[in-house]
């Protein structure tokens, strides 16, 4: 593997990690929006403060790793993609601070009016950034967003079928993890009609995922052959995989095993996004840029990942650190 | 640097309109990101160690407010990151490999903010004293590398060092030595005090309010003398490291020394201005002290000092805006000097504050006075270095997107910031509304504070 392929790989599992930690947070958002009045909703929103609190914040920065990975390895990927795709970037970093400052300000709000206004914000921030981060992806990976210093079609770059598609299935998914996440943090903390809700949610989401995956399959046909042609060729037992860990997933919820239930989720998200990867591999850029062109030269690179190497020592005992007192239960009082 | 098609005019002046107001907005509460976990983790401390119960109310209600700085610090933050590539994508194209490591190495930093922050703010009554208090302090250690690293960039636009341009080309490319560059010294330890400054004084300033105003107790007067001593000591040590900063200004980046001072022509023995204007090429108005500038800026009075006129008209940054912007950051760091001798005097006499009101309205206005000298410091370096993004490499109009609309996003932008600067101010009030636990009995009316 050359260097180049070491930090894209790096990258893209910064991406999955994202995907998987902060994709539930913001699903557990669009949950919020479909908890029904103050008082209706009070126990779900409940769960949902407490279940995100402690670690949104840790599992944002898995997308600015992700932003200073790529414009220090692929500086020459990094600049078409966001000035191309300035609109919904703007609006999903616009969406990224509603979504962070609204969640903060109602945990610290006690009168019902604020507390509406700014669960409102947090609510629909949810499920409008991952749409827009979907459709960056959408336009991405089908070959829109040409090489070199001229951007290119800053509308249809993802104002198209497959970034709809992208974007659609991003929320959807968010909901689908968050939804297997809750009910097993309901089951945890022993709140089985909690559980109970979000179980049934978890089928609603999985289901919808099914159906819109399927109908993608068109879609990706007519509008973007070469990404179909990726995903059915070397991505195929990526994506096969993705669906049958999806079908387990439903089947495992339907037997209350929500614990094992969110990890395999999790795998059916993996395998979606690491077939997009392969099916689209050696290209940063489809059929403009590879890697190999867009890396860094190998002296970036290589500090690059010895930053890495050492920033992990620090990095993942923290990280073990915090999930384990979350799990644990010790994050439960608030300053 | 080369040819290529540029956007117009009008949208590069969005551009950098924009960039402006995202860092300047994210840099005050990066302030607080970093200095305030120290502030919260001393009064939680003294309240350990004292059993007093005023400190550990303060440290907890100091980490309500944290906590939701903390959250509007990171989501102003990341929209710099996409801003970088939506708005300069033809500087990051090129440069990103060469001064992108220190950003690499900052996301580490705020990965271990981040989870530190969650597990203080959320462990409070479950971890030991010490290891929460740890955790607290480690919040603010990693703010103060994040500083660090971010102005390492910020020091490689002033200095750029480590490649070299072959035939148009970005060649040998050394990171490790373009993070180290030379501005990154002076720069940092600059930014880092101003930091301390800036959050003791923010922090400051309600407390001093609310005594004021008579709503004060021993809380508030706590909770001043806490913020206020922490600011004051960094202020003397900030004069003389803006000194360091100007100082290599005058080495590395002559023509901002030259918009900072209002020199046009280059002269021998050159005298220092305070006050006044620059008009048509010299200084009218305020004070003319001779010599000053070649003795502060080079250690001798008859040093040689390099005008404006050195370099064609296009390439020379706007005076007034840097000069003027230059004076009230000094003022602003003597008159903090004052304050901190004030504090000082009464705190060796009586142990006590200050008991003059003229203190407390010093008190309350060293906040914002604060946060003025901060960007009045950032309008120095960024606007002091115009016209290039990269000093002396890449001008600021060869960078820009040539993206159209991009002057919508700004437009929408001002609007979010305009929304989140209400909705932080309105929910740290009713925070501070919020009524005091029991032990911490009020002042009776009228007495001073
Ligand atoms: C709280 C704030 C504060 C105070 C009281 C001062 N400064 Fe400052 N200054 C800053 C906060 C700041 C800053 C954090 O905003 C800057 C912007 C870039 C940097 O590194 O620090 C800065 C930049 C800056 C620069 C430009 C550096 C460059 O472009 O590379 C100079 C020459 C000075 N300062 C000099 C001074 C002097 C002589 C001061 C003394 C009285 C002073 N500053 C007080
Ligand atoms: C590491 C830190 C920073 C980096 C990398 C950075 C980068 C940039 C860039 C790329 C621009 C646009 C191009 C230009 O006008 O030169 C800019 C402009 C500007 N920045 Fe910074 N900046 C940093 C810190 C700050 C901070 C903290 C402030 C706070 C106020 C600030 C204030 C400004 C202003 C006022 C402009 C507009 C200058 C003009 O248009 O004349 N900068 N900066
Ligand atoms: C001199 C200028 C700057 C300083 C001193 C600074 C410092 C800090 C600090 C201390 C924090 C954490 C505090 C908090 O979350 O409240 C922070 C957050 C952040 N900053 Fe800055 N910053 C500067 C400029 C920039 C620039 C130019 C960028 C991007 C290109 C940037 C990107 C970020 C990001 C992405 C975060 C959020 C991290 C998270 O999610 O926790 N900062 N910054």
């Amino acid at each position: 593997m050359t260097l180049a392929n070491v930090v894209a790989a790096t990258m893209f599992a910064g991406i999955t990690l994202y995907a998987l930690l902060a994709g539930a947070d913001f699903g557990a958002g669009f949950w919020d929006l479909f908890a029904g009045n103050a008082e209706r909703g009070a126990p779900t929103r409940k769960l949902i403060e407490e279940s995100i609190g402690p670690v949104w914040e840790a599992n944002h920065v898995w997308l600015i790793f992700v932003l200073v990975t790529l414009w220090t390895g692929f500086p020459s990927a990094f600049a078409p993609i966001m000035s191309t795709l300035y609109v919904p970037l703007t609006l999903a970093a616009v969406g990224i601070i509603l979504r962070g400052a609204s969640f903060a300000f109602r945990k610290a709000s006690r009168t019902l009016s604020a507390r509406r206004i700014y669960g409102a914000a947090f609510a629909s921030s949810s499920v409008i950034t991952p749409y827009f981060l979907g459709s960056v992806v959408g336009g991405v990976a089908s070959g829109r967003v040409p090489a070199g210093t001229h951007t290119g079609d800053v509308f249809e770059s993802w104002l198209n079928p497959t970034s709809v598609l992208g974007g659609v299935m991003a929320v959807i998914v968010c909901a689908f993890l968050a939804a297997v996440y809750l009910a097993a943090d309901a089951d945890h903390r022993q709140r089985p009609e909690l559980a109970t809700v979000f179980r049934r949610r978890s089928f609603a989401a999985g289901i919808a995922a099914g159906v819109v995956a399927a109908a993608g399959v068109a879609v990706l046909h007519a509008d973007s052959p070469d990404l179909f042609h990726g995903l059915t060729h070397r991505g195929a037992p990526f994506i096969a995989a993705s669906a049958g860990a999806g079908a387990i997933t439903l089947v495992l919820v339907a037997r209350r095993r929500f614990a094992i239930a969110r990890y395999v989720a999790a795998l059916a998200v993996v395998a979606v996004l690491w077939g997009w990867a392969a099916g689209q591999y050696p290209w940063m850029l489809e059929h403009e840029l590879t890697i190999k062109a867009a890396a860094a030269p190998r002296a970036t690179l290589a500090a690059g990942l010895l930053a890495f190497g050492i920033g992990s020592l620090l990095l993942v005992p923290a990280l073990v650190w915090l999930l384990v007192l979350f799990q644990r239960g010790d994050l439960a009082s608030e300053a | 640097m080369t040819g290529v098609l540029v956007a117009s005019q009008t949208d590069l002046l969005y551009a950098r309109q924009q960039m402006a107001l995202s860092l300047g907005t994210h840099i005050v509460i990066a302030c607080l990101g970093m200095a305030f976990p120290f502030l919260v983790v001393v009064a939680e401390w003294r309240g350990n160690r004292t059993g007093d119960a005023i400190y550990t109310t303060l440290a907890r209600r100091w980490a309500k407010a944290m906590g939701v700085l903390f959250a509007v610090g990171a989501v102003s933050g990341t929209i710099l990151s996409f801003e970088f590539g939506i708005l300069w994508p033809r500087w990051m194209g090129r440069y990103g490999a060469v001064m992108g490591l220190p950003f690499a190495i900052e996301g580490f930093a705020f990965f271990l903010e981040a989870i530190f922050i969650g597990i203080y703010l959320y462990g409070w009554d479950r971890l030991p004293a010490r290891v929460h208090q740890a955790v607290g302090l480690a919040i603010g250690v990693a703010g103060v590398a994040s500083a660090f690293f971010v102005v390492a960039a910020n020091g490689w636009m002033n200095d750029p060092t480590g490649f070299h341009i072959v035939g148009g080309k970005v060649v040998d490319v050394k990171p490790w030595a373009a993070l180290f560059n030379s501005a990154l010294w002076p720069e940092a330890t600059h930014m880092i005090l101003g930091a301390f400054i800036v959050a003791g004084c923010l922090v400051a300033t309600p407390h001093a309010w609310a005594l004021l105003r008579g709503r004060g107790t021993r809380y508030h007067r706590v909770g001043l003398a806490l913020a206020l001593t922490v600011a004051m000591l960094a202020a003397p040590v900030q004069i003389v490291v803006g000194d360091w900063a100007a100082r290599h200004v005058a080495q590395k980046q002559p023509i901002k020394l030259a918009a900072i001072e209002g020199v046009t022509h280059t002269q021998r023995g050159a005298p220092l201005h305070i006050g006044g204007l620059y008009v048509d090429g010299a200084i009218k108005g305020g004070l003319r002290i001779p010599n000053l500038l070649s003795l502060l800026a080079y250690d001798d009075p008859h040093a040689t000092v390099q005008g404006l006129e050195t370099v064609p008209v296009s390439d020379r940054p706007p005076v007034n805006v840097v000069r003027t912007a230059f004076q009230l950051m000094v003022a602003i760091g003597f008159a903090m000097l004052g304050l901190g001798a004030w504090l000082g005097l009464a705190w060796r006499r009586r142990r006590s504050l200050p008991r003059s009101p003229w203190f407390l309205r010093a008190a309350v206005l060293s906040g914002p006075a604060a946060v003025l000298a901060l960007e009045c410091g950032w309008i120095v370096t960024e606007v002091g270095r115009q016209p290039w993004i990269v000093y002396r490499v890449m001008r600021v109009r060869d960078a820009v997107s040539d993206a159209s609309g991009l002057r919508y996003g700004y437009f929408l932008l001002i609007a979010v910031y305009t929304g989140l600067a209400i909705a932080t101010f309105t929910v740290l009030r009713r925070l501070a509304r919020v009524p005091l636990p029991a032990e911490t009995e009020p002042t009776p009316p009228g007495a001073p504070a």
